[in-house]
């Protein structure tokens, strides 16, 4: 270990409550058009249309089963921004459908945690 | 790529295909320095093969009026590791692995803001690499625990000694693993879990 010590930076006590917490983002019947995050699932609800672009048929192909927009991406290898136009234009179309993440936000949700522990214990 | 050859493009194997119930997703991220394991760590731990995705970036005029600056910028391809565990039938976890030393990981927009939390993976040979990331961490509010990375020839230092270095609080967790064995990093996430949940807990 190297002598060197890191220096504290000031916390900003508005990010650090510590009852932010988790929410799910965007209205849960996806009438908010939320941005979409790595972690959105989308799934298909139709078969490509004779307008869409190839790589959006690839995505609707690809959405039969639920995939996250980094798995598109990754299976694409298209850049995650390349990625989310293309599937913003599907949503607007709504041939795709979406569910954004749960993220940490300002409610307490133990029990999501709990869940995701229960999970890790079946590893 | 080219998409003459969409048909050619295949997504998850069978087996990796999700079950139409997967509708929920969270994500935590993997930090650390360059060589440290965050591949292995999130391989180890993932049912599928690590995949990877990627982002444009442009790393100069961050934060000024880019339409009218006269620097120069230059776009850099980042790219990031991540992998999948599905916790139940509904509700799935991911992880990525970014060398976030770099600014421009703090440009992913919600990378950081919408996990539940990081693990900063340390190598105690190289621990400098980990300051700038705890103090972004910590400025944006993102709970995390320390992972050190157990290496043959790394120099064995007491936990408080690391402690102590990194200035972290007494009560952010701090965890030795084998990022290549998947009970060790199941322990981290599951470190990582807890800590949250102790969190989760109303102080009043
Ligand atoms: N002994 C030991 N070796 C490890 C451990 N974790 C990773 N390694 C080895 O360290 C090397 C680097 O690991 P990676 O997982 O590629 O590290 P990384 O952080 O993804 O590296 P970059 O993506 O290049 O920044 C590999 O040869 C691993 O086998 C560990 O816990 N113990
Ligand atoms: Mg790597």
């Amino acid at each position: 270990m190297s002598s060197s010590r890191r220096e504290r930076r000031k916390a900003d006590p508005a990010l650090s409550d510590p009852e932010r917490l988790y929410v799910i983002t965007g209205d849960p019947d996806g009438s908010e058009r939320a941005a979409l995050d790595l972690v959105t699932m989308v799934v298909s609800k139709s078969q490509p249309t004779p307008t869409v672009q190839p790589e959006q048929a690839v995505i609707l192909r690809l959405c039969q089963a639920p995939l996250s927009v980094a798995e598109i991406s990754a299976y694409l290898s298209l850049p995650f921004s390349v990625v989310t136009s293309l599937l913003t234009e599907l949503l607007a179309t709504e041939l795709i459908e979406s569910r954004a993440p749960i993220v940490r936000a300002t409610l307490p949700d133990r029990s999501l945690l709990e869940a995701v522990m229960h999970g890790l214990q079946k590893l | 790529m080219d998409f003459r050859n969409s048909d050619t493009i295949t997504g998850p194997r069978s087996e990796d295909v999700l079950p139409t119930t997967a509708t929920a997703a969270v994500k935590v991220v993997i930090v650390g320095g360059f060589g440290v394991g965050k591949t292995t760590m999130v391989g180890s731990v993932s049912e599928i093969r690590p995949l990877t995705t990627e982002e444009t970036m442009t790393q100069a005029g961050v934060g000024v009026d880019d339409n009218f600056g006269v620097e120069s910028k230059t776009a850099t391809t980042v790219a990031m590791d991540f992998g999948r565990i599905s916790i139940s039938e509904e509700l799935i976890l991911y992880l990525f692995g970014t060398p976030g030393q770099e600014r421009f990981w703090f440009l992913w927009n919600g990378l950081f803001e919408g996990a539940l939390g990081a693990v900063v993976l340390i190598d105690t040979r190289r621990l400098e690499v980990s300051f700038d990331v705890i103090g972004r961490l910590e400025e944006r509010g993102v709970p995390f625990v320390v992972a050190v990375n157990t290496f043959p020839d790394a120099p064995n230092h007491p936990v408080e000694a690391l402690r102590s270095a990194l200035d972290l609080p007494d009560e952010v967790p701090m965890i030795d693993c084998d990022a290549r064995l998947r009970a060790s990093s199941r322990d981290v996430l599951m470190t990582l879990m807890r800590y949250l949940h102790r969190l989760a807990v109303p102080l009043g």
